[in-house]
């Protein structure tokens, strides 16, 4: 039986299906009870009681709310693009599940364990900006196309001083495997995180991260004061349902980088406890909590502010961090907190 | 058939395939997706030859971020297509003849890369064995120590251009309100806000 699984080609083939199913479905379940508490936390923060109709405490509202944009019609609207109308929020949800392919949820449980798995995260989100904007523009209607231009912008601007930070983590592991950059972090528990020796770069990270995913503040491309819905205007019913759970999956695709990136993935904040997935699933669900409280009590940036935070402050403090890191790996200073080489050196 | 052999004529089949879309498509920003299409075709190809790291530098790059400015700006621009097709008639031969002089080019780099005499040698001294490295710390090891002068020559170059395209087109217009962010920043409240108290009906 392992043999089948491991041998023939259709064995292989089956074990991979079986695993991206693994963690496709149970993903797209805790989206729903994330979606969920988004809300709830949102209405919190209001003084509202968020939805509370559907199932105990509203559990189920997700779950009536996918039935509804399922079972409701769709509009093109006339003059659009319909293949790339129709082409874009699919390419939105499958890129934003195809990253997860590399993300291990412990040691050695991953689908696809690459060599260069975070610059394949890298690489898969850095192409969802395609979703935005072939979407805006096919829906053939100028606030759709406005928001898309934003979007682009925005994330390729943003994208930058992620990409450098990545490269200060990546400089103080010596490897581009995330299983590498975990195990880099063991030691001390808590305190030997990445968080500590990168510890500016922990909000740097957080704060661009909200921009990528156009998250408020900073979601300026479907600003709803100014844009009306910016670049979903047009869709409605199941299109706007894979727009959406595209970016929400995208989001918990960011949670989880910063936990695997700067607060221990897997392993378990104090050295006497186990570690294990159930860490990993806690870090998630505490930035995915951090970006719910972001977004219900801050207000929404100008378009000329986010620019200039991105390319005159993020951009020259992420580069200057690089050299940092640089000079301080290959001097080992600080106790050798920024050069913990797990391969070659 | 094995599955890499499979897999490669799959890509390769998408890469031509959208690369000749992308000439013959009558829309622009049709034919900038077609061109994605190939890149990231071209991507798969690089995984197949075991070159993981220049595969996600394409996408990266090329699909990421190059590309997205070159759709950016087709959108923008408003493309006659009736007269962008007439004078496509005239220009193939001119076009094909530079598509058959690049394919020389590049077919006697390549032949000169696999059969000139100094060639084995000189790949033999720079790339370590592959048991002891995997291929992006190989790369790493070898633009950052055998050429590392070349690497930032290029590097300087690209900043001395970017320089360039930034000089060429910065301009200050004077009749143009600008922000001044430090001196947004320093508007103190009591200056800026004034507490009255409006009698009902009576208005200020």
């Amino acid at each position: 039986m392992v043999e089948f699984f491991t041998t023939t080609n259709l064995g292989i083939f089956l074990l991979i299906v079986l695993q991206s199913l693994a963690v496709v479905v149970p993903l797209l379940v805790a989206l729903a009870f994330l979606l969920w508490g988004d809300r709830k936390i949102w209405a919190a923060v209001q003084l509202r009681k968020g939805p509370n109709v559907v199932g105990a405490f509203g559990l189920m509202q997700s779950f009536a709310d996918f039935l509804k944009y399922v079972l409701k019609e769709i509009v093109v609207p006339a003059g659009a693009d319909r293949f790339v109308f129709f082409l874009a929020p699919m390419l939105s949800l499958t890129l934003a599940m195809t990253a997860w392919a590399v993300i291990p949820f412990n040691d050695g449980w991953v689908v696809a364990d690459l060599n260069v798995a975070i610059l394949f995260v890298f690489a898969v989100s850095s192409l969802e900006v395609y979703g935005v904007i072939m979407g805006g523009w096919a829906s053939n209607s100028k606030y759709p196309f406005l928001g898309s231009l934003r979007s682009a912008a925005q994330m390729i601007s943003y994208e930058v001083s992620i990409g450098l930070i990545i490269i200060g983590v990546v400089i103080s592991t010596g490897s581009l495997n995330f299983g590498d950059i975990v195990m880099a972090q063991d030691g001390a528990g808590l305190f030997s995180w990445y968080w500590l020796p990168h510890f500016p770069m922990v909000f740097l990270f957080l704060i661009s991260s909200l921009a990528e995913t156009n998250r408020p503040p900073f979601d300026l491309p479907e600003a709803e004061s100014e844009l009306v819905a910016g670049y979903q205007v047009e869709y409605s019913s199941t299109p706007f349902l894979l727009f959406m759970v595209g970016e929400y999956v995208a989001i918990v695709l960011m949670c989880t980088l910063i936990s695997l990136l700067f607060f221990g993935g897997w392993l378990s904040p104090i050295k006497a406890l186990p570690d294990g997935i159930f860490w990993l699933l806690i870090k998630i669900v505490f930035f995915f909590f951090v970006f719910s409280m972001v977004k219900a009590i801050t207000p929404r940036y100008r378009y000329d502010q986010l620019m200039r935070i991105g390319w005159k402050v993020f951009l020259p403090l992420s580069l200057a961090w690089v050299v940092l890191v640089a000079f301080f790996a290959q001097y080992g200073l600080f106790w050798g907190a920024y050069a913990r080489w797990t391969v070659g050196g | 058939m094995s599955v890499a052999d499979f897999a490669f004529y799959i890509l390769a089949i998408t890469t031509v395939a959208s690369g000749f879309c992308t000439v013959v498509s009558k829309n622009p920003v049709h034919s900038v997706l077609w061109l994605i299409a190939s890149f990231l075709g071209a991507a798969g190809l690089f995984v197949l030859l075991g070159a993981e790291f220049l595969a996600m530098l394409l996408i990266i790059v090329y699909v990421g971020a190059v590309a997205v400015l070159f759709l950016f700006v087709v959108m923008m621009l408003d493309v006659d297509f009736a007269e962008l097709k007439a004078g496509m008639a005239q220009s193939v031969p001119l076009a094909l003849l530079i598509g058959v002089i690049l394919l020389l080019q590049l077919g006697s780099v390549i032949g000169v890369w696999q059969f000139s005499d100094g060639a084995e040698a000189a790949r033999a001294a720079i790339t370590p064995a592959i048991e002891e490295t995997h291929n992006t710390m190989a790369l790493g090891q070898v633009l950052y120590t055998d050429y590392i002068l070349l690497f930032q020559l290029a590097g300087l170059i690209l900043l001395v251009a970017m320089i360039g395209a930034i000089v060429l087109t910065l301009r200050h217009r004077t009749n143009v309100k600008r922000q001044n962010v430090v001196a947004q920043m320093h508007r103190d409240p009591a200056q800026a806000l004034e507490m009255l108290d409006v009698k009902p009906g009576q208005g200020l």
